[in-house]
């Protein structure tokens, strides 16, 4: 079996306050009080489980050669597209090589967790990228609009050694319908949760837990890491105490500070853990949904940091308590936008493929002659003293820093996050490109300021069901 | 190197509707009533025109595709008409079209008009479109006032001034346009503003606000031209000749390449240097008697200053508060208004800007006639945005000049 070589997470930037939500509802559903601590992760207007999925992979991958990635596994329960695969999407914007192995994978809470342990399972000498992505629905004034966060989390796996080894991994299924959502729609159904509380956690998973643990030989008290995403209360202490791991094993569930990711949140919670444990210590991860999935890991001496660790991505945020503006990126909400925004976004799918290395992967060209880098390709180079013709190879820009040459902040422009700020920026190393930006604050932005590429949602096609991705601008660091 | 066409053709007649929200009047009404001025300004009957060609901005509004609607409305006498679009700048081509079908001999008598209905779509400002399937995967859709937003910023970083500074020069800039279109009866906008009004406005992209942006309107402008040896033999004395009639054209340089600091118009510069070498002009400050440029935008207008080299490199703040292009100014910049105060009618604007040439060259502009007998004049007009753009630029004046 192989190994986890690098991890990676990734957390959009806005958190919105959950008082604002049980203060918008107390009229309604004054319960929702007691639920509302600290904060919930969510994303922008321009964001969903591939965008998400592109970060937290980019993080992962931050130092590593692309090229030796031979597979991609997507997992989320939210996924943008039920037809035209979403991890391809990913794979494009990663410029990953072509020959490589992609998969969707859905079907509920613990699909994050199968993937990775499937991905685990992957033959000798070949590295697949696997990430787990959600962005889960709720409907206002439920539970879940509480619970639930959006995040994302990505592995490398293949031939150690890595971040950490496998030890063991078990897996039971039964059709236990705690929840369930069918196909179009946007919110799940929940049954009541004193029964998932003794069934599930009470029975379910500890089960689960005690074979993994017989399978790999390992006390539970030897244990240092216990991962169970579970937003029931007590729910990590009623398994540790039918185990026997220790109860301070159980790590954070991001409860108070990004919410519960759906499927994404398990891989979330190990990405966390691995950044801190120390070397040779047991980690065992469980995740519930119509079964449970158990994975047991021993951290291993050194192996690949990602660029910005959950933590990190913990301290990048911007709290609000606009619980409107949730609504409103949420499509919760059918808000007048103007007639601008009528503007017809129809994608011609041919295009879309001729320019595929340029739309999803931000590849450039550069020439061969004069080394002008320019954005996109072109025949005949833009470079003003040598109009070469054909000399243009595939330039990679998405990685690069760059820095604003012009900007604006535009009030006209239809944009669902008002003032639409875009601007010139110059790549470090040549080439420049009119971009859009994202996660900017209108009234930090500077001329010289650097900034960093990120794959977000360019505009919707409501009529037709489609979402064009490019790349934008965003404040580095 | 071409010689160009200075003297060889000669404006017969021209004619502007008035512009504004003319809810009652379609795009053929506007056409119209430009048409019927510039023919009873020229003397002519439809039948003596050879060839016209059309000047629209927007393909999906207005008048929908090819000549054919300025050969129905204006019942010309099934003569080629040739439609151009070249953005912002496109009344220029108009009329360059029908200028150079005179100087070529193909044409004695040659029309341009240029027309824009933009009150149809149903909301403030220009219509968002598709610029091309590239463009759209690629592009930033951004509106006109957040593209052009980005010089002020971008020209005050380079100039090193204060924010607050560049602002009330731009203030100055619509006030001054204001002032003058007051005295203009075909303006749209005719009331003087103060310049706490201009600094106070909401910011539509900073650091521009409303009275920043100048005014989306319906209107019409067309030119009549021939030779000078026709025009005399029609009877005219006072010749308003063409001196120099040039384009530049974006070529990917300001937008993919490297060096612009997207603080002026690349274009409006080379453009100005083809079109004052045409004229024989070589120091434009003192040559020049009065302008009209393109001012969507108050920095439009002051950082053209520059490229226009009626200021020196870094002086156009200074040179703007100090009056220079007032009306009573050394070179009165936008006398009619501008488009500040006629809004822009996309497809109408460069032949409105020459038709105010004209009216002050032959001391026909009524109210707002300038008193000190201008020979030369000039008119910029600008499509797109400053990082990929046509820059249009006009030399008309007496002939002998």
């Amino acid at each position: 079996m192989t190994s986890i070589l690098a991890f990676g997470a990734y957390v959009p930037r806005q958190r919105l306050e959950r008082r604002a939500i049980a203060g918008a509802h107390a009229w309604f559903a004054p319960g929702l009080r007691g639920l509302a601590k600290g904060e919930r992760a969510f994303g922008s207007w321009d964001e969903d489980p591939v965008t998400m999925a592109v970060e937290a992979a980019r993080n992962c991958l931050d130092g590593r050669d692309r090229d030796e990635i031979d597979g991609i596994v997507l997992a989320s329960a939210t996924p943008p597209f039920a037809e035209r695969q979403n991890a391809a999407i990913v794979k494009e914007a990663l410029t990953l090589r072509d020959d490589v192995f992609a998969m969707d994978c859905g079907g509920g809470q613990r699909a994050g967790l199968s993937a990775l342990i499937q991905s685990l399972r992957g033959g000798a000498g070949r590295q697949t990228l696997c990430i787990a992505s959600d962005r889960p629905l709720a409907l206002p004034a439920s539970e879940d609009e509480m619970h639930q966060g959006d995040a994302a989390a990505a592995f490398v796996l293949g031939d150690g050694p890595g971040v950490a080894e496998v030890l063991a991994t078990h897996a039971v299924t039964f059709d236990f319908v705690d929840r369930h959502r069918e196909q179009d729609r946007d919110h799940s159904y929940s049954w009541e949760s004193r029964w998932v509380r003794e069934e599930a956690f009470g029975r379910i998973v500890p089960e689960a837990i005690g074979d993994a643990l017989q399978k790999a030989g390992i006390a539970a008290s030897d244990i240092s890491h216990f991962i169970m995403p579970s937003p029931l209360k007590g729910a990590q202490a009623l398994v540790c105490g039918k185990t026997g791991i220790p109860a301070e094993a159980a790590t954070d569930t991001f409860a108070a500070t990004i919410g519960e990711a759906g499927s994404a949140h398990a891989p979330l919670m190990l990405s966390h853990v691995l950044e801190t444990a120390e070397a040779g210590k047991i980690i065992l991860a469980a995740g519930f949904g119509s079964g449970c999935d158990v994975l047991i890991l021993r951290r291993t001496e050194g192996g690949h940091r990602p660029r910005l660790t959950v933590s990190d991505w913990l301290a990048r945020r911007e709290v609000t308590d606009n619980y409107m503006k949730f609504l409103v990126f949420n499509d919760r909400i059918a808000i007048e936008k103007g007639m601008r925004a009528e503007f017809d976004q129809k994608q011609p799918m041919t295009a879309l493929w001729r320019n595929r290395k340029a739309v999803l992967g931000l590849i450039g060209g550069r020439c061969t002659q004069t080394g002008a880098v320019q954005f996109p390709k072109s025949d005949i180079s833009v470079n003003p003293n040598a109009h070469a013709v054909g000399t243009q190879e595939d330039y990679k820009l998405a990685e690069r820093q760059a820095r604003i040459v012009t900007y604006t902040a535009d009030r006209l422009t239809y944009t669902l996050d008002p003032p639409g700020c875009y601007g010139m920026i110059e790549f470090d190393g040549g080439g420049r490109m009119y971009a859009e930006f994202c996660d900017a604050d209108a009234d930090a932005l500077e001329v010289g300021q650097p900034m960093r590429m990120m794959f977000r949602i360019k505009s919707f096609d409501e009529m037709r069901g489609f979402r064009r991705y490019f790349w934008k601008a965003a404040p580095a660091g | 190197m071409a010689t160009g066409i200075k003297d060889r053709v000669a404006i017969l007649g021209m004619g502007c509707a008035k512009f504004g929200e003319r809810w009652e009047a379609d795009a053929d009404n506007l056409m119209v009533e430009a048409y019927q001025e510039a023919l009873e300004d020229a003397g002519i009957e439809t039948g003596r025109i050879d060839a016209a060609w059309l000047s629209v901005g927007f393909d999906a509004l207005n008048i929908g595709p090819s000549g054919i609607p300025a050969s129905m409305a204006l019942r010309l006498d099934n003569v080629s008409v040739t439609k151009v679009e070249n953005y912002c700048a496109s009344g220029t081509e108009a009329l360059r079209g029908a200028v150079y079908a005179v100087a070529s001999g193909a044409a004695d008598i040659a029309l341009a008009v240029g027309v824009e209905k933009l009150k149809d779509t149903g909301y403030g400002g220009l219509p968002v479109r598709t610029r091309g399937t590239t463009f759209d995967m690629i592009g930033v859709v951004g509106s006109a006032p957040g593209n052009f937003a980005q010089l002020a910023e971008a020209y005050r970083t380079r100039q090193g001034i204060a924010r607050d500074d560049l602002k009330r020069a731009m203030a100055h800039v619509s006030v001054k346009s204001h002032d003058n279109g007051a005295l203009n009866p075909k303006a749209h906008l005719r009331k003087r503003i103060d310049i706490d009004t201009v600094l106070n406005a909401p910011m539509v992209a900073a650091p521009l606000g409303l009275y920043d942006c100048c005014g989306v309107s319906d209107g019409a402008a067309c030119a009549i031209v021939t030779t000078p040896e026709i025009a005399r033999s029609l009877g005219k004395t006072d010749l308003v000749t063409v001196k120099a009639l040039q384009l530049a054209v974006s070529n990917g340089w300001e937008l993919q390449g490297q060096g612009w600091d997207g603080s002026y118009f690349h274009t409006t510069r080379l453009a100005a240097d083809k079109a004052y070498k045409e004229a024989g002009v070589t120091d434009p400050e003192a040559q020049i008697d009065l302008m009209e440029v393109h001012d969507c935008f108050s920095i439009t207008e002051l950082v053209t200053m520059e490229d226009l080299r009626v200021s020196e490199p870094g002086r156009a703040v200074a040179d703007v508060m100090d009056g220079k292009f007032d009306a009573d100014g050394s070179i009165p910049c936008q006398i009619d208004g501008g488009l500040k105060c006629f809004g822009h009618p996309v497809g109408a604007s460069g032949l409105r800007m020459i038709y105010e040439n004209y009216l002050q060259l032959l001391g026909r502009a009524g109210d707002r006639q300038r008193q000190d007998n201008p020979k030369l004049a000039l008119s910029h007009n600008l499509g797109g945005m400053p990082n990929q753009n046509v820059a249009a630029i006009a030399l008309v004046g007496l002939e002998g000049a």
